[in-house]
């Protein structure tokens, strides 16, 4: 457990040193939650406001979004992991006493935690701030608010998975662009952030529910903001644990499959 | 000219190396506008309109602004990862070359994978077009190839300032971000959508509203009077770059002082 | 030729210090400290002189260079090279330098070699045929040949410094500023970038100006060395005579026939001795190593006798220690 801890340390407590990075990634967060809001608002004007989705648990769901923006969004890209995989050059890491696996998925999920903790208490603090139409509201009950953090922090976990998956891809692929752009992308539209999901049509929302990505970001927010009922969230924490499961597992096979190969071959 | 051409050639033949990343990559190219376009659509699909402009009005804004930003990303790639070049002191060697750092930074990066971002702004462009009845003239013509030229040469002032940052600090440039890939995601609608202060900061700051909004009101007929001017307006956007210049040549003297 | 007076620069450093406590505290301020690159640097230079530049790390070494390039302007003094303030006049004073940073590569990493070279041409807008009059005799004399054709990723590290220098000579500089050209290197690749800087400061007259942390390379090229330390000049002059200074004891190795005693000589330490051979190690302060020789040679029947110096090394350890640096 040691190694684990310590490499979980060291990469959180770098990840807080890129302070000039944090405020400059605040200020872009801000803008981006500050005009999303505005162009619904106006669309909503327009077109009248959806009876699944009401303006305030909209106006939610991008805040959250951009507070906690680093744990639930696809695309990460680590240099150094990418090199190692390049290069080939994984033999320091495999004479670490740990489990491949499961020392990146440690550092994967440092860096988010890192990054996300800089960030994610002024834009709250700020969100909950703001004028009436704008703000972000207090969460429906403390159950909510409880299943809200376990959800999340479900989907981080769930996450963290997927972004192995992309890793290790990369090892037969090559393509460091390609796999995490492409699949960065994806992930973004079906888990709500390029629009919120209650706002798709009826057959895309059925894909979102299908595809593993949503159970990341979209649930926990819609929980947050009620939109999602108390017995559906429970459930739906069911299925995140299946969903983490049965991704870990595959990435955790599949590596070993990956790195052996590399031992045999010779790097 | 010679030497930028001769950078170009050089960028185009490394860049080939890769054949099949190189095919992926625009291939992402092209997804990444389109999932955005995909999202406005389906928002188009449920809400019908937006500040009283219709879908393909705004469908027109969007191909513009993404083919200025596509040129521009092209173009302006060496000034985009200018912080790495800071990084690893490989600006130290642009100064130990007898040419001007503009010239060298631009041939440092030259992304003929952004067409795919392109392509897919002129698909969209062409789609507007077509769901719009818009009576076409001269003027008309020249306002959009201005409005492109305008909204290139903006983006591409905007990653000059973004790389001058990096003069003073590697860290924290994600704020520039907002200049570059925030104003496209929202200048991709017309401007008048959004608050008063926002389309001021943008049409006299960062002036995307000569590109963006003003022109694209006589593109669509809805102002008959000032054709000239309207037609000329996107030009202002090649001016902004003068003052970018001015700020990059004032980094690169107290890089010059500090050292790295 | 060059020169250099009073060269000062002083640089802000960030500090950083590890741990949690130490990570949030730098989170609301920054500190700095004040380090002293450069303290009243001063030293001339002729044309077609080979100088070696040598010194603890962090002692000032590439600050001098990048001020000497034009690529660092200093806080206070003057230079001058070939008339020109380096970081006045940059873009004319860089036509006439070349540099060859050991570590860091100028030339494109996916495409051949030649086509780096071609790029270099037209920056430094080198005349056709003077370009390839160059290229032909410097891949003859770094034996590159097909080299050129290849992408420099598939190149040996070897392969790759014979083609910065190259790079670094297409168009004829006066002088040459080379950091650290043969870290790294194979023996072989050693010798024959040595080789070539020698032929083309005689040839062609060109002065260069070297750092290095290898005494090989200065043993080879020069006999000039500046040593810096903590920003200051603090030798200036001839190698061999700072040899001499620190060449306190010589080691003779004696292989001799019959059975000879050796007997205990002042000032001599016996390191080791074996049937028919002695390592001896000599105080040469008080003794010459000659009159050994010949003591020796009275009593033992002498077959072969080796003399070494000091190792190079601990001589730069002993003068480093000296100037406390």
């Amino acid at each position: 457990m040691r190694p684990y801890i310590s490499a979980f340390r060291v990469r959180f407590l770098n990840g807080l040193q890129y302070r000039a990075a944090a405020l400059g990634g605040l200020a872009t967060q801000f803008f981006w939650g500050v005009m999303a809001i505005f162009i619904y608002q106006a669309f909503y004007i327009s077109g009248g406001v959806p009876q699944t989705f009401n303006f305030s648990q909209l106006v939610t769901y991008i805040w959250l979004q951009q507070a906690f923006l680093a744990l639930i969004m696809l695309y990460d890209w680590d240099s150094e992991l990418f090199e190692m995989i390049t290069s080939g050059n994984i033999s320091y890491e495999l004479c670490r006493p740990c489990n491949l696996y499961g020392f990146w998925y440690v550092k994967l999920l440092s860096k988010r935690l890192s990054s996300a903790a800089l960030r994610f208490s002024p834009i709250i603090i700020v969100a909950l701030l703001l004028p009436t139409p704008y703000k972000l509201s207090f969460p429906q009950s403390p159950v909510t608010f409880l299943l809200f953090i376990a959800t999340l922090m479900l989907g981080l976990l769930l996450i963290v998975a997927i972004s192995m998956l992309i890793y290790i891809s990369t090892f037969k692929t090559m393509s460091p662009v390609g796999s995490m752009a492409f699949i960065g992308l994806v992930g973004e539209f079906f888990s709500g952030m390029t629009i919120p999901i209650p706002l798709m049509p009826e057959w895309l929302r059925a894909v979102c529910y299908i595809l593993p990505f949503r159970w990341t970001a979209d649930l926990p927010l819609r929980i947050y903001s009620g939109n999602i009922g108390v017995n559906e969230a429970v459930i739906s924490i069911g299925v995140q644990f299946v969903w983490i499961i049965v991704l870990a597992s595959a990435g955790a096979i599949l590596m070993m499959r990956v790195t052996r190969r590399i031992v045999v071959q010779g790097g | 000219m010679r030497l930028y051409l001769k950078y170009i050639e050089l960028l185009l033949k490394s860049q080939l190396q890769y054949k099949a990343s190189f095919a992926m990559t625009i291939c992402t190219q092209f997804l990444t506008p389109f999932s955005a376009f995909a999202g406005i659509y389906i928002l188009f699909k449920r809400f019908g309109s937006i500040a009283g402009w219709s879908a393909y009005e705004v469908f027109l804004c969007f191909a513009i602004i993404g083919a200025s930003f596509a040129v521009s990303t092209c173009l302006a790639r060496g000034f985009d990862v200018f912080p790495n070049m800071v990084k690893n002191a490989a600006f130290d060697r642009v100064l130990v070359r007898p040419r001007g750092t503009i010239i060298q930074v631009l041939g440092s990066g030259f992304d003929i994978k952004r067409i795919g971002h392109l392509m897919q702004s002129i698909i969209i462009l062409i789609i507007a077009i077509s769901g719009i009845n818009i009576q076409w003239n001269i003027f008309k013509v020249i306002t959009i190839i201005n409005m492109i030229l305008g909204g290139t040469c903006i983006f591409s002032g905007v990653y000059m300032l973004q790389a001058t940052f990096s003069f003073w600090t590697i860290e924290g440039l994600e704020v520039a971000n907002i200049l570059t890939h925030g104003v496209k995601e929202y200048a991709s609608y017309p401007l008048n959508i959004l608050p008063k202060w926002i389309t001021r900061f943008f049409t006299f700051v960062i002036p995307f509203g000569c590109v963006n909004y003003l022109p694209l009101l006589l593109l669509l007929g809805r102002i008959n009077k000032n054709r000239v001017f309207y037609m000329l307006l996107p030009l202002f956007g090649i001016l902004f770059i003068i003052p970018c210049l001015f700020a990059w040549k004032f980094g690169v003297k107290h890089y010059r002082s500090t050292g790295s | 030729m060059i020169t250099v007076e009073g060269l000062c620069k002083t640089f802000k450093v960030s500090k950083r210090s590890a741990g949690f406590k130490a990570a949030t505290k730098a989170l609301f301020k920054r500190e700095y400290t004040e380090v002293e690159a450069l303290r009243d640097v001063s030293f001339n230079i002729n044309a077609g002189e080979v100088v070696g530049y040598i010194g603890p790390n962090g002692a000032g070494k590439s600050t001098t260079i990048k001020v000497m390039s034009g690529i660092l302007v200093p806080d206070k003094g003057k230079c001058e090279i070939l008339g020109r303030t380096p970081w006045n006049d940059r873009i004319n004073h860089v036509k006439n330098i070349g540099v060859v940073f050991g570590q860091r590569s100028q030339l494109m990493w996916d495409i051949p070699v030649l086509d780096s070279f071609e790029l270099l041409r037209d920056i430094y807008r080198v005349p056709q045929a003077k370009y390839k009059k160059n290229l032909d005799r410097l891949t003859d004399i770094l034996d590159l040949g097909k080299i050129i054709e290849t992408p420099v990723r598939q190149l040996s590290l070897g392969q790759r410094m014979r083609c910065e220098i190259t790079a670094s000579l297409l168009h004829s500089p006066q002088i040459l500023f080379l950091d650290e050209p043969t870290i790294g290197l194979d023996a072989v690749s050693k010798v024959a970038v040595r080789e070539f800087i020698k032929e083309i400061n005689k040839e062609n007259g060109v002065t260069v100006i070297l750092t290095t942390h290898d005494m090989g390379d200065i043993e080879a090229l020069t006999d000039r060395i500046l040593l810096i330390g903590k920003g200051q000049i603090l030798f200036d002059g001839s190698f061999n005579n700072l040899k001499r200074r620190y060449n306190t004891f010589s080691v003779l190795t004696v292989d001799y026939s019959g059975d000879g005693n050796i007997p205990e000589i002042e000032n001599i330490n016996i390191i080791s001795k074996e049937k028919g051979r002695a390592v001896l190690k000599i105080d040469t302060k008080s003794r010459s190593v000659s009159s050994v020789i010949s003591q020796l040679s009275s009593i033992l029947e002498i077959r072969e006798i080796s003399v070494e110096a000091r190792p190079i090394e601990e001589v730069i350890v002993a003068l480093y220690k000296e100037y406390q640096i």
